[in-house]
């Protein structure tokens, strides 16, 4: 076997972690609050998009802090519909996915060419020369955050105060704690990452947006999150297991033999994906008020 | 003012507010309806187009005369399966979003009558049976992986949705392709085709089998013990074990019930859909049926009947977008419709979205009397 192969390998799997793995980090910062968003899919693909505005407009940094900030906008609006107004956050995650899937097709097509959007080379963001090849500074992000969210949930009393609004909310709100507020920044945070992490696929990674960009990955963070058992640094291990295997599948696919037709080989990060799920779940705890709206008696 | 003067506007108003709170779901449903169009509108606005003018041109191609409403009706047939799928599975208590691969799936199986021949009635009812059973077969997938493993169907869904889009894009590149032309299947014979019922249009018979399982659907939920289980199992599943209910059975059975409407779906769209009665490479009449299906369930409030008008409503959409596309010098392209209904859906999980209303006028109200009450106030000090 020939070694750059390898390296191919290994390289093109840390990129596809990025995004993974901060939405998923995102999304346990909010699920430990009792928040659970559906909707990173579609936060995934508007980030990606007003990302690839941001930075044609004012370089790759702004591209990302744009896709970051539309991120914490939807999160934002998903906190008040589930906090404040008590919704089912199912629906309002659902609602997010439509409202992505229509709105990105149709900036694409007033973009111009329908489906496909290119950002320029200079608007991208620039890659580290290392010796295992280009990659990008966000690999470093991807790998820094998941310890500093792990630290904020473990060791900090914001941390805490987040765990006791997702595990007993009437014991937060008896303490004098804004649960309702604390599961908004929450959230709002959440979004903002899974925006980064959109941007990061347009910006820093393919260089481009399609309709199609998330391409689940939105779900795989879902499943990381299932995967980590709400610990952040789990979720920086699967997020390379299932980037690892979509990798597999992109490397596979540029092997000169072709023993395996394309549409199998596609099909292979979404079925590693329900192996990995059904292998972990039973063990895993979530938190007691997950997924319900508090209301004060 | 005495109580006697108030007293019969009091008993109107409440009369109506007796009426109103009977028709509240459907009163939500038509608000989050507006609300979604206004959302809408406003990006339209934003990105330079007349949403006036954008709306008028999807109205007038939604209902704006017998071709029109028959095309509405037609594109909405699909909506009404999908919708079942995800509507049946929340009256069990799940989120079941796995209606677009099941309807994929449901679509290759009807497809595959084109390998025999049959006489024409016959035809159709086999080609109905392999969609029905191949969504069911497909569905059972993520409930067995729920009911065994625990693993959470949001996931799991969405996950065989994609690898059911990989396999069906495979079967038609290899298996169901037409040795004529590489980009669609072989074709549906006439003879399994359902009949086209207003001619000239594209609305064929396959709307009565829409409406035949959506009573079905209905029958099945509330007018039978296994409807009861099921519906009972997703209030509260606590009560329901106790109650001696089989929350395994219940789950599955909807499951498979919802996969039997996927498939339908597909069978409705790939053998009742005209022109191309085949599957074309890349599906682009398949795409998203199943999402917009879950739009369509909302707002029929995840009931069988209420689902046919929502129905109706989202094809009119979908009918009326086809047309909008076209209309003026700066027409809107059709995802604009995509962008509306996500807004719906996301006005649809505010509860009480009506209320609402009144608590944002009680606000503002509060706010003029504070301003009211503060003037008086200053000007006493000065």
């Amino acid at each position: 076997m020939n070694w750059s192969y390898v390296v191919d390998l290994l390289r093109i799997s840390l990129h596809a972690m990025v995004p993974i793995t901060l939405t998923a980090v995102g999304e346990i910062i909010g699920e430990t609050a009792g928040l659970f968003n559906i909707g990173l899919e579609g936060i995934l693909l508007i980030g990606a998009f007003v990302g690839a505005l941001g930075a044609k407009a004012g370089g790759p940094v702004v591209g990302l802090l744009v896709g970051m900030g539309a991120g914490m906008a939807i999160g934002l609006v998903f906190s008040i519909i589930s906090a404040y107004w008590k919704g089912t956050q199912m629906i309002a995650g659902i609602g997010i996915n439509l409202f992505a899937l229509g709105f990105v097709a149709f900036g694409l097509i007033k973009l111009g060419a329908p489906g496909f959007h290119a950002v320029p080379a200079e608007a991208q963001l620039l890659k580290l020369r290392t010796p295992m090849g280009a990659l990008s500074p966000l690999i470093l992000v991807a790998l820094v955050v998941p310890f500093l969210a792990y630290w904020f949930l473990k060791r900090t009393r914001a941390g805490l105060i987040l765990k006791a609004v997702g595990e007993n909310p009437e014991a937060a709100d008896v303490a004098g704690i804004n649960v309702n507020l604390t599961r908004l920044l929450a959230t709002t945070f959440g979004g903002a990452l899974a925006g980064l992490a959109g941007a990061y696929m347009s910006v820093a990674w393919f260089g481009s947006v399609t309709k199609e960009l998330s391409a689940g990955r939105g779900f795989i963070a879902l499943a990381t999150v299932v995967f980590s058992g709400l610990n952040p640094l789990l979720a920086l291990v699967g997020g390379f297991i299932f980037g690892f295997f979509q990798s597999l599948a992109t490397w596979i696919k540029t092997l000169p033999t072709k023993t395996i037709p394309w549409q199998f080989v596609d099909m292979l990060p979404y079925i590693v994906t329900l192996l990995v799920v059904s292998g972990v779940v039973g063990r895993v705890r979530f938190p007691k008020a997950l997924g319900v709206p508090y209301k004060r008696e | 003012m005495t109580t006697t003067d108030v007293r019969p506007r009091g008993r109107w108003v409440r009369g109506v507010r007796r009426t109103l709170t009977g028709l509240h779901p459907a009163l939500e449903s038509v608000l989050a309806a507006v609300v979604g169009l206004l959302v809408g509108a406003v990006l339209m606005y934003i990105w330079g187009y007349d949403p006036w003018r954008a709306y008028w041109a999807l109205l007038r191609g939604a209902f704006g005369g017998d071709y029109e409403i028959a095309s509405s009706i037609a594109r909405g047939v699909p909506l009404i399966f999908t919708a079942l799928t995800f509507s049946i599975c929340v009256r069990a208590g799940m989120f079941n979003i796995g209606a677009e691969g099941q309807m994929y799936i449901g679509a290759a199986a009807a497809v595959c009558v084109a390998y025999f021949q049959l006489p024409a009635g016959l035809h159709l009812l086999v080609g109905i049976l392999f969609a029905a059973v191949a969504g069911a077969v497909w569905s059972l997938g993520p409930a067995l992986l729920k009911l065994t493993r625990g693993v959470s169907e949001v996931i799991s869904t969405i996950m065989f949705n994609w690898i059911s889009r990989f396999l069906v894009f495979y079967l038609v590149a290899f298996v169901l392709v037409d040795p004529r032309q590489a980009q669609r299947t072989v074709r549906i014979p006439v003879s399994a085709r359902f009949p086209i019922l207003v001619q000239g249009t594209d609305l064929s018979y396959a709307v009565f089998m829409a409406v035949a399982f959506s009573l079905l659907v209905y029958v099945v939920l509330w007018h039978t013990a296994v409807g009861y289980e099921v519906r009972a199992a997703g209030l509260t599943p606590t009560a329901a074990r106790y109650g001696g209910i089989s929350i395994k059975r219940t789950m599955l059975l909807s499951f498979a019930l919802g996969g039997v409407a996927a498939g339908l779906a597909g069978a409705a769209t790939t053998m009742g859909l005209p022109p191309t009665y085949a599957i074309i490479s890349g599906l682009p009449e398949l795409m998203n049926l199943g999402f917009d299906g879950m739009a369509v369930a909302m707002v029929g409030r995840n009931h069988p009947i209420g689902i046919l008008f929502a129905a109706l409503f989202f094809g009119g959409l979908n009918a009326g977008g086809r047309v909008m596309q076209f209309y003026g010098s700066n027409p809107v392209p059709l995802e604009m419709v995509r962008v509306v209904m996500g807004a719906i859906v996301l006005a649809m999980a505010i509860p009480e979205l009506i209320r609402l209303f009144p608590a944002l006028a009680e606000a503002g109200r509060g706010l003029a009397r504070t301003i009211a009450r503060r003037k008086p106030a200053t000007e006493e000090g000065a």
